[in-house]
């Protein structure tokens, strides 16, 4: 019966493909994270920045850097940068604030999400130190100063003049909870 | 009949059983061939009410008939039905009838799987159209399903319609796989692929596309579930997630989704062409490797569903470039088609009048596809009636009319009478009508500005709406004359000889009328060089 082994054959083997479609399918998450941390796109910027130059100050420059804070839907805490603007030099290092308090009734989690416009910009926003690299718990009425430690790369391009930090805050109590989330 | 039953040496019975038993548990390809036309013509005829809800709502402007949420559910099970449950059906009906037939094939390679494969459908759609009857209703966020939408914000219906899904996935994925081992395996001796007829070639890389894209497409509905249900957050920006990230996965199935929503019917329109013209298939090699170079390129340009998703302008000229490659194959096709029946000797039965409207009204539809590529011109027409009267037009006129074109082609092989010719035609003109006075105005309230999936819009599109309107409701019933029609050719009619068409090429011809319940049991000796 050689039709019959031929047919078992093409048919393993294209059961093959679908096994390796489903699971290339879920690689395409971390493929996505990879990609737009390479370049950036979608504003994504890059975790706890390590120096690998040490930059030179180009006194030269004036970069504005504005700062925009937004709840995601149903979040009740009050959100905001202590300053909505700076005016920075490429190379050195800036410390800001960001205000936060819990105005619910109960003891909630936030994750504030990052996002650098224009996009093409976002590799060139380095953040030292940020309250994003981890989760905020507050009790009800509890109130913080959140801080960013950030210094942008002189490799920025010239057309770029001013960059636009938005973080959206989201509450991420159940997902906390169940400790799904890292 | 006497010489048919000689053929057979084995002791089997020759003939279908008696009663509902024989269509639960056949094996026959076309036995299960015709459940499925069945099936995805009544998919067709509710998914077809659905519109219908939708045009009535819009025929003036304010909320007169349904309320916004019901709307929403309408558009969003309209989209699904369609294209799960009536053209893809449809198509693998098709090809259950015909591959087997086409390549001298006795029945297709896997039948056990063949039955499974139709009788997971009917489940799948009883659960999707079962959401309609629960509490919350049923998916009301697209058919395209964006995260978050679907996820977060969606009623607690969307877990039945991630099963369906995923059911719908497995039907196709074991439908397809069947197809590719049947093709690959069962060639009449002697027939080369690139004997083929066109239809064949189109399915078998249909069905390529089909078990690449389907299980990412049941990945990306798994990812859902576990946000929804399982606290993970693949599409979750607050728990590390990303909503984007669902609109590429998804594109990277849907992209390849349209094209094996048509490539079949690029195979039925490339047989039916050359017959009524009475002239070879112009430029045959072209032809396959122009569908084998259209499904390669379905891979690499799903971001142009999703320009305004906020690109990098790198990302964006690639996928327009990209997009804009595929009129390539798609213009070859075309000019084949047309070349085909160049000084031809044409005669217009009603599979030859579906067959041209779909060449010239799918063009007009690739066209509108070529503007919508242009990304700053997309920037005004995205998510607006544009896009929908696009997509429309190379779905119904394009997929819808194949099919129709195919049913009353094969018609007379199948049942072994002619359809009633005057009523095909009546049939035809009324569909043809009413397909662009429903979708042509929609161009223009498009441009205009008016957006889609809304059950309200502001005053200055009420006229075209109220026209759309009129063409959508002609369209809709002249459908139940193609269900008279059909009935009417099964029940009698003129017999049909066995080659039914004067000018039809193929094995499919050579078996008697009606095609006896087993064809070729013993594989066929191929004419001399007439199957291409």
């Amino acid at each position: 019966m050689t039709i019959q082994t031929s047919k078992s054959k093409t048919t393993l083997k294209l059961f093959g493909v679908v096994l390796g479609m489903f699971v290339f399918g879920f690689a395409l998450v971390p493929l996505y994270d990879i990609y737009c941390q390479v370049t950036g796109a979608n504003g994504k910027t890059g975790g706890a920045y390590v120096a690998s130059e040490a930059f030179e100050v180009d006194e030269e420059r004036q970069v504005t850097v504005q700062f925009l804070t937004n709840n995601n839907a149903n979040m009740p805490w009050e959100f905001r940068p202590t300053v909505r603007s700076m005016q920075v030099k490429p190379g050195q290092m800036y410390d800001t604030t960001f205000f936060a308090s819990n105005i619910a009734r109960t003891t909630m989690t936030a994750q504030a999400i990052p996002s650098v416009a224009p996009f093409h910009a976002a590799e060139y926003f380095h953040k030292t130190e940020c309250f994003c690299f981890e989760q905020q718990q507050l009790a009800s009425g509890e109130v913080i100063d959140m801080p960013l430690r950030f210094i942008i790369d002189p490799h920025l391009p010239a057309s770029v003049k001013t960059l636009t930090l938005s973080y959206t805050l989201f509450d991420i109590t159940d997902i906390a909870a169940t400790g799904a989330a890292e | 009949m006497s010489a048919v039953i000689e053929n057979h040496h084995d002791d089997h019975h020759h003939g279908p059983d008696k009663g509902l038993m024989r269509w639960v548990l056949t094996t026959n390809h076309k036995d299960i061939g015709t459940l499925y036309l069945w099936f995805s013509f009544m998919m067709f005829l509710v998914g077809g009410c659905m519109a219908l809800v939708i045009r009535a709502e819009l025929f003036q402007p304010g909320l007169q008939l349904v309320v916004p949420e019901f709307f929403n559910q309408m558009t969003t099970m309209h989209g699904l039905i369609m294209v799960f449950g009536a053209v893809m059906p449809a198509f693998v009906g098709l090809a259950n009838w015909l591959v087997p037939m086409m390549i001298g094939a006795p029945d297709m390679a896997l039948p056990r799987m063949n039955n499974y494969s139709f009788w997971i459908l009917p489940f799948a759609f009883g659960m999707l159209l079962s959401t309609l009857f629960m509490e919350g209703g049923a998916p009301n966020f697209g058919w395209t399903f964006y995260a978050p939408l679907s996820t977060e914000y969606a009623p607690p219906s969307v877990t039945f319609f991630i099963f369906a899904v995923h059911l719908m996935g497995i039907s196709s994925i074991m439908g397809s796989i069947n197809v590719i081992v049947t093709i690959l395996n069962l060639r009449a001796p002697g027939m080369r692929l690139m004997d083929m007829p066109l239809f064949v070639w189109t399915w078998l890389i249909t069905a390529y596309l089909l078990i690449a894209v389907m299980p990412v497409l049941a990945g990306v509905v798994t990812m859902m579930l576990m946000d929804i249900h399982f606290g993970t957050a693949f599409f979750n920006a607050g728990g590390g997630g990303d909503p984007v990230l669902f609109q590429h996965v998804f594109w990277f199935f849907g992209h390849p989704e349209v094209y094996i929503m048509i490539l079949p019917a690029f195979g039925i329109v490339s047989a039916i062409i050359p017959t009524f013209a009475r002239k070879k298939l112009f430029g045959y090699d072209s032809m396959v490797y122009a569908t084998a170079s259209i499904a390669f390129l379905s891979f690499i340009v799903w971001a142009h569903h999703m320009f305004t998703v906020g690109m990098p302008i790198a990302g964006e000229l690639y996928f327009m470039y990209a997009t804009m490659l595929i009129a390539v194959p798609t213009g070859v096709k075309v000019f084949n088609w047309v070349a085909t029946m160049w000084q031809g000797s044409m005669t217009f039965e009603t599979p030859m009048l579906f067959a041209i409207a779909f060449v010239i009204l799918f063009t007009i539809g690739g066209l509108s596809g070529l503007m919508l590529a242009i990304v700053p011109a997309d920037f005004q027409y995205h998510d607006t009636y544009f896009v929908v009267a696009h997509f429309h037009y190379v779905l119904v006129p394009g997929s819808i009319f194949s099919i129709m074109a195919a049913a009353y082609y094969w018609l007379p092989k199948w049942t072994g009478n002619m359809y009633d010719e005057t009523l095909g035609k009546t049939h035809f003109w009324l569909s043809f009508v009413g397909v662009n006075v429903t979708f042509f105005p929609q161009h223009f309230i498009g441009l205009a500005g008016m957006p889609r999936r809304y059950p309200d819009y502001a005053l200055q599109f009420a006229d075209w709406n109220m026209v759309s309107s009129v063409g959508a409701f002609l369209f809709g019933f002249s459908q139940l004359l193609f269900l008279f029609i059909v009935i009417k050719c099964i029940r009698g009619g003129k017999q049909a000889t066995d080659e039914v068409w004067d000018g039809a090429e193929g094995l499919e011809w050579t078996v008697e009328s009606p095609a006896p319940y087993h064809t070729f049991s013993t594989p066929p000796a191929l004419p001399e060089r007439s199957l291409a």
